[in-house]
């Protein structure tokens, strides 16, 4: 275990040099941006970290919540099977590919998203049984908070000379990264400030809230004209295929970097409950034997 | 009717019944935020002074903020009440339904939310010198949606927020981020009648969408707050 820690981290900074070094020097300059675009290797790879690692928060909290009963459990099981059918059917439709033109994405792409669902909840259940699945949920919030204001900061910076603002108000993307951020902050404030046995059951419900409350901000937003530039990957638009190269190669030095600090927090949270634990035993086991000793008093006085 | 949904439902009106007592003779929750609320009222008059076309922009945003804060004064006392006597305690071991309580203190949130909202817009009218160009009556339904969508999730999370430290503190703290979507429907759907420029239905069916969810979310979820051990 420590040694594929050493092993993954020497790996990692290996691959954020060689992935820094083609971001900012071998690639092509952007025509009308310039220097400027750079910021976009790091920008985006961080979007995507963020998002998948909200994602597991989110499926970790809702098997928390399912495994809190066994009839829940099976509901919650048959309706992931369920949404993972009717997204794959629902992508080959001819409705809805028409619909997914003016997005540019093919359907087999969007099946594929779909099926990550199960897939996903099935595994995190299957290698993260009980207390595990809080801790993997506060893991994943926690470091998906961290990537998510690395996007929130390289935003602004790129957007100000690009766009001439800072921030756009009203923007879709932006506004509803922002309150998955909120959301997410006011979890681990929640976390913060409760710490008895119910925070758990307490953060799982506040987790499953954020996930149902996004759809909503994107779909209150999605009318307003948006600013952000659309996405480039599968979104229609086009994207010089070194530039697309040295993106995919920062992502995963960022997925690597990001499974390396989850790694290590998950282990601090292991260990922080198992002395947690560990210390509550021994304080029961003091009050039982000092309880012994001052009973011993009283059966005296009694006798 | 089945014999759990009759339980359910008198259950819920008994409490209900209980809560509204209890605010007619104490009236601690309506006096406490109708006076926050003209507070707001005075000071943000005070501070913008605008004019009447100035004034139709902003006071959507007004009025909105005003009732938040003023609902979060109520919403904060809601399960506060409970606690003393262990009252909560005992509804935790009873056989009675838990999403009757949740429905009880979400139906009496929200009256009293909408008596507050009834005696402060006239307030609003005459502060900033209001008059409606748009279809004056979608008003109602943006109102009561809206109003349900706060209280809904504020009931909740009062709910959510009493196991923590510094309760009072904290129900602001997780309500707002979640309420941001229906803040939105609110404030531009109330800007939108006002100034009479663009239709507000959308804001309606993102009201409704918004209520739907997340009165679903919180009845399935209630009782596992509220048992949480």
């Amino acid at each position: 275990m420590k040694r594929g820690f050493i092993i993954l981290s020497v790996i990692t900074a290996c691959l954020l040099a060689y992935a820094g070094y083609q971001a900012l020097v071998v690639a092509p300059t952007e025509r009308t941006m310039g220097d400027v675009q750079r910021i976009f290797y790091y920008h985006v790879p961080s979007a995507w970290t963020a998002f998948l690692l909200f994602f597991i928060n989110f499926v970790a909290s809702v098997q928390f919540l399912a495994s809190a009963k066994p009839s829940r459990q099976a509901v919650a099981k048959w309706i992931v099977i369920a949404i993972a059918i009717i997204g794959v059917i629902a992508a080959f439709l001819p409705a809805v590919q028409e619909q997914l033109k003016s997005t540019g994405m093919r359907p087999s792409a969007l099946a594929t998203t779909v099926l990550m669902l199960p897939v996903f909840y099935f595994l995190i259940g299957k290698w993260f049984p009980g207390q595990r699945l809080d801790m993997l949920a506060v893991t994943a919030a926690e470091v998906g908070v961290v990537f998510c204001t690395v996007v929130l900061v390289t935003g602004p910076i790129w957007a100000r000379p690009v766009w001439g603002i800072w921030w756009a108000t009203g923007d879709i993307r932006l506004t509803s990264t922002l309150v998955l951020w909120l959301i997410y902050v006011s979890y681990l404030v929640l976390r913060r400030f409760s710490n008895s046995a119910q925070t758990q059951m307490l953060a799982a419900a506040l987790a499953v809230f954020g996930a149902l409350d996004v759809p909503l901000v994107y779909f209150s937003i999605w009318f307003f004209r948006t600013q952000h530039p659309q996405p480039v990957i599968g979104g229609g638009g086009s994207i010089d295929p070194r530039m697309l190269h040295i993106l995919l190669i920062n992502w995963v030095s960022f997925l690597c970097f990001a499974f390396l600090v989850c790694w290590a927090r998950f282990r601090l949270e292991l260990l922080r409950r198992q002395v947690e634990d560990e210390y509550a035993m021994e304080s029961l086991g003091e009050a039982a034997s000092t309880g012994a000793r001052a009973s011993l008093p009283l059966k005296r006085n009694a006798s | 009717m089945n014999e759990a949904s009759s339980s359910l439902l008198s259950v819920t009106f008994a409490t209900l019944k209980k809560d509204i007592r209890l605010e007619w003779r104490s009236k601690d929750a309506l006096n406490s935020m109708l006076f926050f609320s003209l507070l707001v009222v005075v000071i943000f008059s005070f501070s913008f002074d605008p004019l009447a076309e100035e004034s139709r922009l902003i006071v959507g945003g007004l009025v909105w903020v005003a009732f938040l804060f003023a609902a979060v004064v109520a919403l904060n006392q809601t399960w506060a009440r409970e606690l003393r006597n262990q009252v909560l305690d005992a509804y935790r071991v009873s056989p009675a339904p838990a999403n009757a309580l949740f429905l009880a203190k979400v139906l009496g949130n929200f009256i009293f939310v909408i008596v507050l909202e009834a005696l402060m817009t006239p307030l609003f009218v005459i502060f900033y010198n209001l008059h409606v160009l748009g279809p004056a009556w979608q008003l109602i339904p943006l109102a009561l949606l809206g109003t349900w969508a706060l209280v809904v999730n504020g009931t909740f999370f009062a709910a959510m927020s009493l196991r923590t430290r510094n309760r009072e503190l904290m129900l602001p703290l997780l309500l707002f981020p979640i309420s941001i979507p229906a803040v939105l429907g609110m404030v531009a759907g109330t800007t939108a009648v006002l100034t009479g420029d663009n239709p507000a239905h959308f804001y309606i069916v993102l009201l409704l969408t918004y209520d739907v969810v997340f009165t679903t979310a919180c009845l399935g979820l209630f009782e596992t707050i509220l048992h949480a051990e």
